[in-house]
């Protein structure tokens, strides 16, 4: 028995070894998401670009626009005299925003009049456009409020104007609100899905392609030392690309790993019977390699959108939120990130792992009844 | 191993996939020591028989005992010592030649010196030792088919049963292979082996029909010549050989004729003709040169006719 185990693991191991190329993009493509998520896919909003039609050329009118500048949320680059070119502007997409100062702006402050000030923003994106509309409300508001104080302080010099209510934010656990912070931790789950389902239910189909299985079925090897022995290897490529993920992540974007690395190695591997045995049931329903790919990606995507990855799935339609209970990858994603982000210990998870481990009891019990050792 | 007497007992075998009948009712027996051929065209249910025999498949119908075991029930009791090879030899292309042995060899529980013994011994004896480094992707088709071997045998089984060895094989590897073949049976191993090649159904002990999923005959190749032939069978010699070919074809009491080289081949039914008697009916049929001598059966002579026999036998259904 330990022999027969032990010729299947080392044989796949020496087979992985043989195909350096896909070995390979296996240890590469978490790199690259992880660039591309860190970089690229940040839901930070930041140095939007604003055209400015400052009609009005008064002191009062630039320290408007430095209260802007000086928030980081807008790049101040591009200044028009026009609407037609604060139009174009627009239209070309070359500003997000647009900022109008009328020609009476610094008079009417002078007066202790009200001054309006007209700010546009491009709603064709509404990630950019929500987070300008708010900081453009919270920047101009802000400064609103000095003016006033100011004001006050100068008629009465003293008493300066206190707000009666005052709200103190505190953010916990990621308190510039990286969004890499956020991503990179499930990105974890979601490659250790990808590769796992991809690699194991491609190397069983592989095996039925070139004959081998009928030949592995007239053996004596054992059902159970089958899956144990095409599977174990990926379990180990598995950790391995866990640690990557979190090295890296650390390494490159300072993603601060606030709770046990131990537990969350456990439970990675609570979460690969999950994906593992979707890789196996799979299998047992393909027939060619390609068609194993293709089902890995069909259930691919749903466990990217329905799991929490990209959007919140407190906010999704009360039917997408039943489906995505059926989704291992979002217990998961909330192991992880509560893990790393928060440093939760297993009492605050356990109904994550429950629920991962009802899953794969019965993903296995599915591909276990359909594995036999006969070919109909 | 549990039994004495025949290797392999198929009971009234029947396969049906949906309404296509892969294998119909046939039965057989194989005795120890056999070479025992499975002859028949492409898809006439050769490979589907031995898959139910190893347990691959469930029958629809009958049963089968191999070495003793039921093929369906105690497969897994079989499986140690019945050695295979499938039609597509089921190499692993990255691994060596070595690491395939070895490999396989561990999935059937050898180890160590037993292991690293049994590996040479085959390369020894299919002449691989000196590609044992090699790639199995990177071999020629005769060797890749003679490592498929080495696998079926590395276990020491006492039955082999090979389905198509020497497909696509070239006429020097198949003769190879059948030497290979008659070495292991001197070892004292049974051997069933299917094929499509009326010339190597000449070197096995006994030989079975197979058409379109019906067994139509089996028995020793001269038994079979013997017995399945409606009469004797002639060479003729003669000039224009295709005009008296089907002259032949048309007169009575000729079951069949055939060109063979250079000369034509012919079977009679029972007396109703002497080498005298067919030679006077061509030269008053004008073919004046014809020269008719007596002439040993082939096995192409007993397939054609049964195969004839079968399909009279399905259109007066």
């Amino acid at each position: 028995m330990k022999h027969r185990l032990w010729s299947l693991i080392r044989k796949e191991f020496i087979q992985i070894v043989r195909d350096p190329r896909t070995l390979a993009l296996t240890f590469v493509m978490p790199i690259m998401q992880l660039l591309l998520l860190g970089f690229a896919a940040t839901n930070d909003v930041k140095n939007v670009s604003l055209a400015v039609w400052d009609q009005d050329q008064s002191v009062a009118s630039r320290e408007l626009l430095d209260a802007y500048r000086n928030a980081n949320y807008f790049r101040l680059d591009q200044y028009v005299d026009s609407e037609a070119t604060l139009q174009q502007a627009i239209d070309s997409g070359a500003a997000r925003a647009a900022i109008i100062i009328p020609p009476d702006y610094g008079t009417s402050l002078a007066r202790n009049q009200s001054a309006q000030v007209a700010f546009i923003i491009d709603g064709s994106d509404p990630t950019v456009a929500g987070t300008a509309l708010s900081a453009a409300t919270l920047i101009g508001q802000a400064y609103g409020t000095t003016l006033r104080s100011q004001r006050l302080t100068a008629a009465s010099a003293v008493n300066p104007l206190q707000p009666p209510v005052e709200v103190r934010t505190q953010v916990w656990y990621n308190p510039n609100l990286e969004s890499a912070y956020y991503m990179i931790p499930a990105l974890i789950g979601l490659i250790i899905q990808m590769l796992t389902t991809i690699l194991t239910a491609t190397s069983l189909v592989r095996e039925r392609e070139r004959g081998t299985m009928e030949q592995l079925i007239v053996t004596p090897i054992r059902p159970w030392e089958l899956v144990v022995g095409k599977l174990a290897p990926y379990v180990v490529i598995s950790f391995l690309l866990t640690v990557e993920v979190l090295v890296a992540g650390v390494s490159i974007f300072g993603v601060p790993i606030v709770g046990s690395v131990p537990l969350l190695l456990l439970l990675v591997g609570l979460f690969l019977i999950s994906t593992l045995g979707i890789g196996l049931f799979i299998s047992t329903i393909a027939n060619t390699q390609q068609e194993a790919m293709l089902s890995a990606f069909f259930l691919m995507l749903p466990s990217i959108f329905l799991s929490g990855f990209f959007f919140p799935i407190a906010a999704m339609p009360t039917a997408l939120q039943w489906i995505s209970y059926l989704v291992p990858l979002r217990y998961f994603l909330i192991i992880v990130r509560g893990i790393v982000l928060k440093g939760v210990g297993i009492h605050a998870l356990w109904s994550e792992v429950l629920a991962l481990t009802l899953f794969a009891i019965v993903i296995m019990g599915f591909a276990a009844l359909r594995l036999r050792k006969r070919l109909d | 191993m549990k039994a004495v007497g025949p290797v392999i007992v198929a009971e009234h075998l029947t396969k049906r996939f949906g309404d296509f009948t892969a294998v119909d009712d046939v039965s057989f027996d194989v005795y120890p020591g056999e070479i025992v051929g499975y002859l028949g065209p492409n898809g006439s249910g050769k490979t589907t028989t031995i898959r139910m025999l190893l347990g691959l498949l469930q029958p629809t119908a009958g049963a089968a005992r191999v070495l003793g075991y039921d093929s369906l029930t105690e497969a897994e009791a079989l499986r140690p010592h019945v050695g295979y090879m499938s039609q597509k030899f089921a190499l692993y292309e990255e691994l060596t030649v070595r690491e395939n042995l070895a490999f396989y060899g561990g999935v059937y529980g050898l180890n160590g010196t037993m292991l690293r013994r049994r590996i040479e011994s085959v390369l020894e004896l299919i002449h691989l030792a000196s590609l044992a480094g090699e790639r199995a992707g990177a071999l020629a088709g005769g060797w890749r088919q003679r490592l498929a071997l080495a696998i079926a045998i590395l276990h020491e089984p006492s039955l082999l049963i090979l389905d198509e060895p020497t497909s696509g094989v070239d006429p020097l590897a198949r003769r190879l292979f059948w030497d290979l073949i008659y070495d292991l049976a001197e070892q004292g191993k049974t051997v069933l082996i299917s094929t499509h090649y009326m010339d190597e159904a000449e070197h096995c002990t006994r030989l079975g029909i197979m058409y379109h999923a019906r067994l139509l005959a089996m028995g020793s190749p001269s038994q079979l010549k013997a017995t399945r032939l409606p009469g004797p069978t002639w060479q003729i010699t003669v000039g224009a050989l295709l005009p008296a070919l089907d002259y032949l074809k048309a007169l009575s009491g000729v079951v069949d004729v055939g060109l063979l080289g250079n000369e034509l081949h012919a079977v009679t039914c029972d007396d109703r003709h002497t080498a005298t008697s067919l030679a006077a009916a061509l030269h008053s049929a004008g073919f004046r040169d014809a020269t008719v001598v007596g002439s040993a059966p082939t096995l192409e002579d007993v397939f054609k006719l049964q195969v004839a026999a079968e399909q009279a036998r399905g259109e007066g259904r």
